[in-house]
Order: structure tokens, then C-alpha cells, then sequence
């Protein structure tokens, strides 16, 4: 039985803590460096979009090389920037506010992250090996069966290692928030932010793997001779579009469940009221999952599933309205009559109620099947996803980064600074997304790469672009913020905002084991509970004593390792059978590292309570 | 506190595969990714009904199915349930050699079916020239069986490597979980395999 303390380390040992790191918060800060990564990387493919149209029949970029920017923009942001950065916050957070010291598997916790990284990595490594997919980030078949090239081999394979590690988290979390729960802390008293993590990952586990076998068709189809969306054969690729969608759909809902759920933490800390009619969120939140997947076929109504089809998903569709503008009412309510606190956090919660709004409205618009005739695959729908996924999804990530951001680093970010922030990028976002609505009713179809100069689009493109540029300077102001916090900031308390739920009880810098005594939970919002009582932190409901904690592993790293060389073998095999041998390596690395996890016991390790008066795992 | 004797008490608990927190995770945890696993199947169920007609020529699933193999292979499989059923009581007696005893039986069961599957596929490839790449729905099919096929020996795999980690050390709290959790995948597989020889291979003869 070891103890931990820490000591100061060097680079060497500092980089060999995080590759073998199974702590949630430490594994928060993995998925926070490697999600930001790549949403700078498609931030930069989208300024190269908005460039290239700001001007009618403009060169900035070929009509080839656009076809993967747009594409690898749209799959970026969506796999390898929202949903990691998403997952930074709940392994940040979730495990504090159900009063946890860890979630329950730390070792897949960890193999999550590394799965997303490699996949990223390898789809990304197309650029520089022969072109990046070019099919758009759906990749709809039969485009993507026949774009040449191995781009497409790349968004398979790539996507498929990531889809696995995301898949590996949900149930990581659901176990997590069912099992691992501190004393008192019954399903009803869970705050907004955990009941929406632990619905999305019920979303997660039943919408990935059908993403899963479309990519497997997708690959069978490309690499090793089958014909599952090949006419030619019998083959029918409007069954890639059902699967591709029944994963795509709740994958909408995967990204913004979270952010509702971050909203619902910040007003009512910052309107120092408790959440209004937190039972209806609850229900709501659980009937947009449920509806989540009752939809799918309304990205499909223009491709000829008839009448029936089309009226029932309309309506489900639009069903889904009502539990959204249930919250958004509660929301409003929450900040009615409260005693308000406008900050960062708070400006992006209150600038995400009328745009996401807006994006709701166009929702519905969209939602309705004959009208969609007009709107499917123009500039009108790039509007209604960039105002629901930037103004809802985006929004949520920067308000939840700054309102956490004291709990995961210790200091505030600067306020500022980060009001800078949020009015450049609020502004610069409607600016180049609400004209989008109108370019679209126009005629501009989305994904080309130019338009005419007697089109009359070009005004209109022009705004948006200057709107874009907003949206990157206000960006780097974050970015500027976080680097200027980290070296300047002042340390803060524990709990600087004053909060509410159990991850605000817990000291700063929040130690290893999270919870020297794990606390009783005696309702909603408990820490707030205590404060009203008089007490300054919460009620322990054991006796200190030994701390049982996991130990590290590099196996998590190997395995994704293995999967991430067998997807370079997978993909050339096609060009030369030798490449065979490295698919067989890349596989029995993993295999490798899995039977090595299977074989080698690994109980754990025990902080002894005598130790941490000494300060152990600090 | 010793490891050693949390893990191996004196009496074994009613339910040894649910006494740790890791245990109870697991528990839960297998469950949930069976959950997946079912959409996983769905998806391909729903692919090969759909193009279980785009056979291209003469070979249809009537003429290339033949049920008395099928039904030996369903017989093999639905036994092996059996069996695994009947290690996972002798688990929850504290009775490993008999534990040992019937999981290696239903190893025995499992690798025969398989064996019987390899032949089905050799059987279509070479008598009737039925591939991957003949029709949409050669690939269907050869997709979604070999998923399931895929999964059997997955789990064999599984198995025997437990069966020979623990051969020496017997039951404890910290493997009794394991144990469980793979009988639990071993039962899935059986599952799945009763609704493939429902919709492939007696909707493909009658249907």
C-alpha cells in the first residue's frame, strides 16, 4: 500500500503523470488542452471558409481544397472540439457535485480520452497524407464511396477510434452518477448539471453505435469490397442517411444538453435563488432525450420517404418545442425577482436565452415538412445550426469554462477581459450568422465554394465574414485571458461565487481524493442548505479514515496507441496487401494491453488517515 | 486493512459478483454496454433486412441456407447458455472446480459452433461462390453472422483467459465479477444468435 505525496516534479515526470493519469480532474484538463486544440484548428477552417466567400467568384481556395475545409471543419468542431470540451467540464465537475472521490471506472475514464485523441489525430492526419475527407461532415453516400483519395478513409477510421472512446465515457458517467452518489443525495436533489450529463450519456450509449456500424459499412464499402450502399450491387445508400442520423440526431442533444445544464447551474448561483420548478428541468431534460430519438428522419424529408413519414416526424419534431420553452421560461423565472450578479458567466447565460431562442424559432420553421422543401441544403439551415450549436453549445462551454474555471485551476478569469470576450464574440456571431437566415431564403446553397457577382449575395457574405472576424478576435481575447490568468491570477477560496452545490464545499486546490470526509446531502442545493443554517461547510457523514484511490496505468495510452497504427494498416491495405502486417501490429498492441489489463490484478491503493493531516494528495 | 482478506472472506456473500463498489460498477456497467451492443445489432438487423433481397442472381437466401446445421449450431449455443448458467451457480456456492467444470464445457460448446460457422462460410464460399463482395446481400449477411461470430470468439477468448488466470487461486471478490460479467456477454451472444436464426435463416427458408 503506497501514499502519495506530491513533490515537485520535473517536465519528464510531469508529462508521465498526465499520459498515466486515471484522476477525473487531471483527465479534465487533458480533455480541456485536447478539445481546445481542435477547436482552434476549425475555428481557422472556418475563417478560411468566410475568406474565400467574402467575395464572388474569389480564389483564396480551390474548389477541391474547400470541399475539405468545410468538411473538416463541421467534423471537427462536432467530434473533436464540442463534445471533448463538454466532457472536460463533467469530469471536472460531476464527480464534485455528487460528492464522489473518482467515477467508477478511472481506468476507462482515462482510455476515453485517449481513444478521442488518437482518433482526432488520425483524421487529422489527412492533411498531410494525400488530402482530408471531402464528402461533408455526414459524408453521404454515394459520395463518400467514390470520392477518391484516402480522405474519406481517414474520417472512417478516425472517427471510429474517437466514437469508441466517447461511447467508453457515457458509460463511465451513467455508472458513475448512479453508483458512486454521496449519502443523501437522491436522484431528485441531483444538480441541473449532473442530470443532464447523465441523460446525455444515456443518448451516448444508445445513439454511437449506430454511428459505429455505419461507419463499418462505410469502411467495408471503401476498403475491403462489399456493397451496402453500391446500387451497382443492390446495395442502397439511403440506409447509410437512416444510420447516419439515427446516430446524428441525439448527437445534437448530446452537445446541448450539457450547456442547458451548465445554464442551470450559473443563474441560479448568480440570481442567489434557488432553480425555478427544478422538477419540470428534470422532466424536460428527460423528454428531450427521449424525443431525441423519435426525429432523425427530419433531416431526411426531401429524400422521398413519403407523406406518413414525413407528417409523423414533422410532428415529433416540433413536439420537442415544448419541454425546451418549458425551460426557457425557468430560466427567466429563476432570474425573476433575484438578486442578480452580472458577470462573464452570467453575460454568456443571458446572451444563450435569446439566441438559442431564435434558433429554436427557425427549429420549428424547419421542422415543418412541406417549407423544409424550400430551406433543405441552403444557407438557412447552416443559420439554424450555427445559432443553436454556437448560441446554445459554444456559449454553454465558455460560460461553463468561466464559471468552473476557479474550481479546476484555482484562480478567476479575468473579468475584463472576459467581458471583451463575450460582447466580441456575441456580436461577431449574429453578425455572421443572422444574415445567413436571409442569404439562404435568397438561393445561396450551402456547401459550394463560390457564388456569382449578379447573385446579389455578396453584401450579405461580406457582413458575415466581417462577423466571423469578430467572432476569432474575441477568441483570442480568451485565449490571451487564460494565459494572463495562469501566470498573474490570484489564488481564490474555495467557493468564490458563493455557490450552491457540493463542488464549492471542497477547498482550494481541491486535493486528490476530492472529499477528506465524504458529505451528507440534505436536499437540493446543499451546500447552500448549510450556509443558510449557519454552518460554513457541509455535515460529514462518516468518520475520517483510510482513502481508497486507483492507480495510474499507461495502458490506457497503448491501447489507443495499437487502435491508432491498425487504422493507418486499415486504411493503405487497400494499395498494398503488406500493410496488412501493420494492421496486425497496430491490433495486437491493443489486444496486447487489454489481455495485459485482463491478467495483472490491480486493487488500488489506500491513503492512510494519518497521512492526511500531512497534507497526501494534495 | 488488509486486501487480501477483504477480497477473500471466510464465508462467501449470496451475491459475491455485487459485494464490492467494483464489483457493483461493473455489474451495472456491462449492463449499460450491453444496452449498446443492442443498438449495435439492431443497426446491422435493420441493414440486412433491407437488403436481404438485393441478391443479384441465383443465390437467395432459400437456396443457400440449409437448416439442419443451423439448427445444430442453434442447439450447441443455447446448451452453452446452459452451462454457463450452471458455473455462474456453482459461483454463488463457492464451488470453483465445478465452476471450472461447466465454463469448460461451455468453451467446448462455443468453439464447436464456431467451428460449425468457419465450415457454413468455407461451405458458401467455395459450393455456391457466395462472397463479401457478390451482392449487397452477401455482405449483409456476411456482416451481420460474422459480427455475432466475431463476438463468440471474442468471448471464448475471454473465458479461457480467466479460466487459466484464476485456475490456481480460486473464487474471490475481486474475480467473482469478472466471472459474471462474462457469462453475462456469453447469455447477449446467445441472444443475438436466436434472433439471426429467426430472421436470417427461417424468415430466409419460409419467409
Amino acid at each position: 500500500m503506497s501514499t502519495t505525496i506530491e513533490q515537485n516534479k520535473g517536465f519528464g515526470a510531469t508529462l508521465w503523470d498526465y499520459l498515466t493519469t486515471v484522476d477525473h480532474k487531471k483527465i479534465a484538463v487533458l480533455y480541456l488542452i485536447g478539445g481546445g486544440f481542435f477547436f482552434i484548428l476549425g475555428g481557422l477552417e472556418a475563417m478560411a471558409i468566410r475568406i474565400q466567400l467574402i467575395k464572388p467568384a474569389n480564389d483564396f481556395v480551390s474548389a477541391g481544397f474547400y470541399n475539405e475545409i468545410l468538411t473538416m471543419h463541421g467534423t471537427t468542431m462536432i467530434f473533436l472540439a464540442a463534445m471533448p470540451l463538454i466532457f472536460a467540464l463533467m469530469n471536472a465537475v460531476i464527480p464534485l457535485q455528487i460528492g464522489a472521490r473518482d467515477v467508477a471506472f478511472p481506468f476507462l475514464n482515462s482510455l476515453g480520452f485517449w481513444l478521442f485523441l488518437f482518433g482526432g489525430i488520425l483524421l487529422n492526419a489527412s492533411w498531410f497524407l494525400g488530402g482530408a475527407p471531402d464528402a461533408g461532415w455526414t459524408a453521404y453516400a454515394p459520395l463518400s464511396t467514390t470520392s477518391p483519395g484516402h480522405g474519406v478513409d481517414f474520417y472512417v477510421l478516425g472517427l471510429q477510434i474517437s466514437g469508441a472512446g466517447t461511447l467508453i465515457a457515457g458509460i463511465n458517467f451513467l455508472v458513475t452518477i448512479i453508483n458512486m452518489r454521496a449519502p443523501g443525495m437522491t436522484y431528485m436533489r441531483m444538480p441541473l448539471f449532473t442530470w443532464t450529463t447523465f441523460v446525455v450519456s444515456a443518448l451516448i450509449l444508445f445513439a454511437f453505435p449506430a454511428l459505429t456500424v455505419g461507419l463499418f459499412l462505410l469502411m467495408f464499402d471503401r476498403l475491403f469490397g462489399s456493397g451496402f450502399f453500391d446500387a451497382s450491387m443492390g446495395g442502397n445508400s439511403v440506409i447509410w442517411e437512416h444510420l447516419f442520423w439515427i446516430f446524428g440526431h441525439p448527437e445534437v442533444y448530446i452537445l446541448i444538453l450539457p450547456a442547458f445544464g451548465i445554464f442551470s447551474e450559473v443563474l441560479p448561483t448568480f440570481s442567489k435563488k434557488r432553480l425555478f420548478g427544478y422538477t419540470a428541468m428534470v422532466f424536460a431534460t428527460v423528454l428531450i432525450g427521449f424525443l431525441g430519438f423519435m426525429v432523425w428522419a427530419h433531416h431526411m424529408f426531401t429524400v422521398g420517404l413519403g407523406p406518413a413519414a414525413n407528417s409523423i416526424f414533422a410532428i415529433a419534431t416540433m413536439a420537442i418545442a415544448v419541454p425546451t420553452g418549458i425551460k426557457i421560461f425557468n430560466w427567466l423565472f429563476t432570474m425573476w425577482g433575484g438578486s442578480i450578479r452580472i458577470n462573464t458567466a452570467m453575460l454568456w447565460a443571458l446572451g444563450f436565452i435569446p439566441s438559442f431562442t431564435i434558433g429554436g424559432m427557425t427549429g420549428v420553421m424547419v421542422a415543418a415538412a412541406p417549407a423544409d422543401y424550400q430551406y433543405h441544403d441552403s444557407y438557412f439551415i447552416v443559420a439554424h445550426f450555427h445559432y443553436v450549436i454556437v448560441g446554445g453549445v459554444v456559449f454553454g462551454i465558455f460560460a461553463g469554462l468561466h464559471y468552473w474555471w476557479p474550481k479546476m485551476f484555482g484562480k478567476i478569469l479575468d473579468e475584463t477581459l472576459g467581458k471583451i470576450t463575450f460582447w466580441t464574440f456575441f456580436t461577431g456571431f449574429h453578425l455572421t450568422f443572422f444574415i445567413q437566415h436571409f442569404l439562404g431564403l435568397m438561393g445561396m446553397p450551402r456547401r459550394y465554394w463560390t457564388y456569382g457577382a449578379d447573385q446579389g449575395l455578396e453584401l450579405g457574405n461580406v457582413i458575415s465574414t466581417v462577423g466571423a472576424f469578430l467572432m476569432a478576435i474575441g477568441a483570442i481575447v480568451f485565449l490571451y485571458n487564460v494565459i494572463i490568468t495562469t501566470i498573474k491570477g490570484d489564488k481564490v477560496s474555495g467557493d468564490p461565487w458563493d455557490g450552491r452545490t457540493l463542488e464549492w464545499s471542497i477547498p482550494n486546490p481541491t486535493p486528490h481524493y476530492n472529499f477528506t470526509q465524504i458529505p451528507l446531502v440534505r436536499g437540493l442545493d446543499p451546500l447552500w442548505i448549510e450556509k443558510t443554517e449557519g454552518r460554513k461547510g457541509m455535515t460529514p457523514a462518516e468518520p475520517i479514515g483510510d482513502i481508497h484511490m486507483p492507480n495510474p496505468s499507461i495502458l490506457p495510452f497503448v491501447m489507443s496507441l495499437g487502435l491508432f497504427i491498425a487504422g493507418f494498416g486499415a486504411i493503405y491495405q487497400i494499395d498494398n496487401p503488406i500493410w496488412l502486417v501493420v494492421l496486425i501490429i497496430g491490433m495486437g498492441i491493443t489486444f496486447g494491453a487489454m489481455f495485459i489489463r485482463s491478467v495483472k490484478d490491480d486493487h488500488g491503493h489506500h491513503i492512510h488517515k494519518e497521512d492526511l493531516d500531512k497534507g497526501a494528495g494534495l | 486493512m488488509s486486501q487480501e482478506h477483504t477480497l477473500n472472506p471466510e464465508v462467501m456473500p449470496d451475491e459475491p459478483e455485487k459485494a464490492t463498489l467494483e464489483g457493483k460498477n461493473k455489474f451495472l456497467g456491462f449492463w449499460f454496454f450491453l444496452g449498446g451492443e443492442t443498438v449495435l445489432f439492431a443497426s446491422l438487423f435493420g441493414t440486412y433486412l433491407a437488403l436481404r433481397g438485393s441478391t443479384m442472381g441465383d443465390n437467395t437466401p432459400e437456396n443457400l441456407f440449409g437448416l439442419e446445421l443451423v439448427f445444430i449450431m442453434t442447439m450447441l449455443l443455447l446448451t452453452s447458455s446452459l452451462t454457463s448458467v450452471y458455473a455462474m451457480y456453482h459461483m454463488k456456492n463457492n464451488d470453483f472446480p465445478k465452476m471450472q467444470l461447466w465454463l469448460g464445457i461451455t468453451v467446448v460448446l462455443g468453439l464447436a459452433f464456431l467451428g460449425c460457422e468457419i465450415y457454413e462460410f468455407y461451405h458458401y464460399v467455395h459450393e455456391y461462390e457466395f462472397t463479401f463482395s457478390s451482392s449487397a446481400f452477401g455482405s449483409a449477411f456476411y456482416t451481420l453472422v460474422g459480427f455475432h461470430g466475431g463476438h463468440v470468439a471474442f468471448g471464448l477468448l475471454w473465458i479461457i483467459t480467466l479460466m487459466v488466470r484464476n485456475a490456481k487461486r480460486g473464487l474471490s471478490l475481486y474475480n467473482a465479477p469478472k466471472f459474471y460479467v462474462a457469462s453475462l456477454y456469453w447469455h447477449f451472444i446467445d441472444v443475438v444468435w436466436v434472433f439471426i436464426f429467426t430472421v436470417v435463416y427461417l424468415m430466409g427458408k419460409v419467409g
